[in-house]
């Protein structure tokens, strides 16, 4: 069924304050040489679906140099697309000129995009999602079950200290009873939930009558009004996903999951599946040239970089250039970092053009590495 | 719709490229594999764009599926342009007259029609078998400059190779007085590299003269450029300075891939000030493993590595396994070499499994001659193939024979 897409580009930019000081959630740097976003406009192109709405919030300059025409997803299309949807402020329509808040406020400023589209499902989602997801299974549940909307859902057991999340309660037969938010105490480290995952089909009719709701009453959290609230009235299912899927709630969380693709079984999961490609913008970078006293094990390195040092367990990004006698191990080094002579680093991640000058050195730890911020010396 | 542009590149890009073997039976010689990401023709395209040229017509006809796929609207060079961009020309049927592309002045020939779109001054011509970087515009200049009719551009060769090339002999001003093909006694060290402008006028009124007579191969080097000297054109030298390597024969495509690598290297991709554009598409990025060895290598996107890479160039998704070696080699995309295997001093085009404990050509040291592996082989685990050879289906069906004899 022809489906067109909703993406929110920037819901979760306060978890990592860090790497979001200039960048939406869905533009931050992943795995060498993508960005979070990738995934989701992958899987969905790989789905089928050549039209797509981005709403963004804030920070977006990067999102949309990133996106361009959209052509690197085969998303230039004259039928169809990317359209980028930025915040909707009006003189008259909203005196105090508030930006929307929540996922139901930015789809409600989104309504007339979704109204004029003659799709008959609409699917939304989160743009920080890390999976490599046949959508299009989702897609066909969604259609065979007859639902009104349908929440994808994963089994998750969630530590305690960890907000926002919501978790879907369902009957034995996939029907949502109800969606509530993630209590940290009563229900830390207990038996695996099914986690939303910010994965939702819906009828496109049936989401416009719900948005044109929402407007009326004042509802403002998709969660509990949309999800909660709609649950009890119409028929809303689960799809439940098995395969790999993270999200990145904090720095030290940025840092497992980058690390994790150094394991070749999770890398393949994301990276090789066979007509599942994740797509990202291209850079015309040269390949990597390692020099005769280049020692590099177990990392992940993208085109472009010049490697002359001692490489172990990193994330190496596009155009790094590792100097002589110089040891960088368990980092993360994005785009056109230059890491001098002589130098040592252990544990840190720099962001965009990050030098470090011969003779540093610099250690973070594993639960906490040490971030050094975009177009830092040091 | 064309607007007038001064200049037109024609890039003469159907040429088989034989002396390439096996690398050019499905694929013309342009559209081979160089350093890791590159093709052949990504060098004279990109040099078009940096040199301001944005009109450019790539004449096609030897196996031309794979040329044509690659260069596609010419997007990834810049050249995907309302007003002209790349446009690629194949041989076509006409009313009066409907022919292959004799020679390289008749594939011009039949192109004029392309050309005046444009209305250009001045066209330049280029051929698809070099590896370097030129600023096409500063030539251009050149020839304005010298008011010449047509300016050649000549590469500074060792005396000793001379005889192998088309060789320039010029007054001290630079004025060409004769031009010799593959001379026994060279009397200069001005090699032609094959690089062209010419004014339109003019060369349109030599390529109809030469078209007219039936004795003529149709040619540049052997008809057209005689002809204007005997006329007492203006012809001038315009004299290279830099890295250029004619890629035409296994030899030479192996030395130039070896000559991205050690710490000086002698062509550097690393420029952003004259980019070499390509088509690049989107792989993961490499995987080096925990027991890995790179030394001196040039490694791109979608390799895995597990094995030992010495003095080699790994195109894109080239897996080396736990064990593997790979020594002063070239190899095309999507290779897979298993464990243990060994591969020594060779070029291997695309999409062959070396199967495991495989011996591929002997250590330079002790070879006769650089191994040359076809594309798309499955090669036994065990088998044992010798230096100097060109390995296709057939060969190895002969040589799993053997070793199944013995």
């Amino acid at each position: 069924m022809s489906t067109v897409a909703v993406l929110f580009a920037g819901m979760n930019e306060r978890r990592v304050p860090e790497l979001t000081g200039e960048r939406t959630m869905a533009s931050v740097p992943f795995g060498c040489r993508y960005r979070l976003i990738d995934f989701t406009l992958s899987n969905i192109v790989n789905a089928g679906i050549t039209k797509v709405g981005v709403l963004t919030h804030y920070n977006y300059q990067s999102l949309m140099d990133h996106l361009g025409t959209g052509k690197d997803w085969d998303l230039a299309r004259r039928q169809g697309g990317i359209h980028i949807l930025p915040p909707y402020v009006t003189v008259s329509g909203n005196m105090n000129n508030n930006l929307y808040a929540t996922r139901l406020e930015a789809l409600i400023s989104a309504r007339d995009f979704i109204a004029d589209c003659k799709d008959e499902l609409v699917l939304l989602s989160d743009c920080d999602l890390i999976c490599n997801m046949d959508l299009s299974d989702m897609i066909r549940q969604h259609t065979e079950s007859g639902a009104d909307l349908t929440v994808a859902v994963t089994k998750k057991t969630i530590g305690s200290g960890i907000k926002d999340v919501s978790i879907v309660h369902s009957d034995a037969d996939g029907r949502i009873l109800n969606v509530t938010e993630f209590n940290d105490n009563a229900d830390a480290e207990a038996e695996p939930k099914d986690v939303q995952m910010n994965i939702v089909v819906a009828d496109r009719r049936f989401l416009l009558a719900q948005l044109t709701d929402a407007l009326a009453h004042g509802y403002t959290s998709f969660a509990k009004d949309l999800l909660s609230r709609g649950a009890r009235r119409y028929n809303y299912r689960v799809y439940r996903y098995n395969g790999y899927f993270e999200t990145i709630r904090s720095i030290s969380e940025y840092y497992t999951r980058s690390m994790e693709l150094l394991n070749p079984e999770i890398s393949h999961q994301l990276f090789q599946v066979k007509n599942f490609p994740v797509m990202t913008k291209v850079r015309n970078s040269v390949p990597t040239t390692y020099s005769g006293n280049s020692m590099v094990k177990n990392s992940l390195i993208a085109d472009g970089c010049v490697i002359e040092g001692i490489v172990e367990n990193s994330i190496i990004f596009r155009g790094v250039h590792i100097g002589k006698n110089t040891s960088v191990e368990n980092c993360i080094i994005m785009q056109d970092g230059y890491i001098g002579n002589n130098v040592y680093l252990n544990c840190v991640i720099t962001d965009k053009t990050v030098t470090i000058r011969d003779g540093r050195v610099l250690s973070g730890h594993e639960k906490r590495p040490f971030y050094i911020e975009k177009n830092a010396e040091v | 719709m064309a607007k007038k542009k001064e200049t037109v590149a024609m890039l003469l890009a159907g040429g088989q490229g034989s002396r390439l073997y096996l690398l050019t039976e499905h694929i013309a010689k342009p559209a081979v594999s160089f350093g890791g990401k590159y093709r052949i023709i990504d060098f004279p395209l990109s040099n078009c764009v940096n040199s301001g040229i944005d009109a450019v017509g790539v004449l096609t006809q030897y196996q031309p599926l794979a040329l044509n796929e690659y260069i596609g609207n010419g997007l990834a060079w810049d050249l995907d342009r309302t007003y002209g961009g790349v446009m690629t020309l194949p041989p076509y049927q006409a009313m009066k007259h409907s022919d292959w592309y004799k020679g390289t002045a008749n594939a011009i020939y039949q192109n004029m029609h392309f050309i005046d779109k444009f209305d250009p001054d001045y066209v330049v011509i280029l051929s698809g078998d070099h590896i370097y970087r030129m600023d096409y515009a500063a030539m251009v200049e050149y020839h304005k400059k010298m008011n010449a009719t047509c300016t050649i551009a000549v590469f500074d060769v060792p005396l000793s190779e001379a005889s192998r090339f088309g060789i320039m002999n010029t007054e001290p001003d630079g004025r060409v007085y004769e031009f010799e093909e593959k001379p026994k006694e060279p009397k200069s060290t001005k090699a032609s590299m094959g690089v062209y402008v010419f004014s339109k006028k003019e060369l349109y009124s030599y390529l109809i003269a030469d078209e007219a007579d039936p004795e003529s191969s149709k040619d540049f080097g052997k008809n057209i450029i005689p002809a204007m000297l005997a006329a007492g054109e203006r012809l001038y030298a315009y004299e290279f300075q830099g890295y250029w390597k004619d890629v035409g024969t296994i030899q030479s495509l192996w030395e130039a891939n070896m000559d991205l690598l050690g710490e000086t290297p002698k062509l550097k991709l690393l420029d952003d000030d004259w980019k070499i554009y390509s088509r690049n598409y989107t792989l993961p990025p490499q995987y080096v493993g925990e027991s890995a060895v790179i030394k001196n290598s040039v490694v791109t996107e979608g390799c895995e590595i597990y094995g030992k890479v010495i003095n080699s160039v790994l195109s894109a998704g080239v897996v080396v396994e736990r064990g593997a070696v790979v020594k002063d080699s070239v190899i095309f995309e999507n290779v897979h070499i298993c464990a243990g295997a060994e591969v020594n001093y060779s070029v291997m085009d695309a999409n062959t499994v070396v199967g495991e404990n495989v011996h591929i050509g002997k250590p330079i040291a002790e070879s006769s001659g650089i191994t040359l592996v076809g594309s798309g082989l499955d090669i036994p685990a065990g088998t044992v193939v010798p230096d100097n050879i060109r390995l296709d289906n057939e060969e190895l069906k002969e040589l799993t024979k053997e070793g199944a004899n013995a």
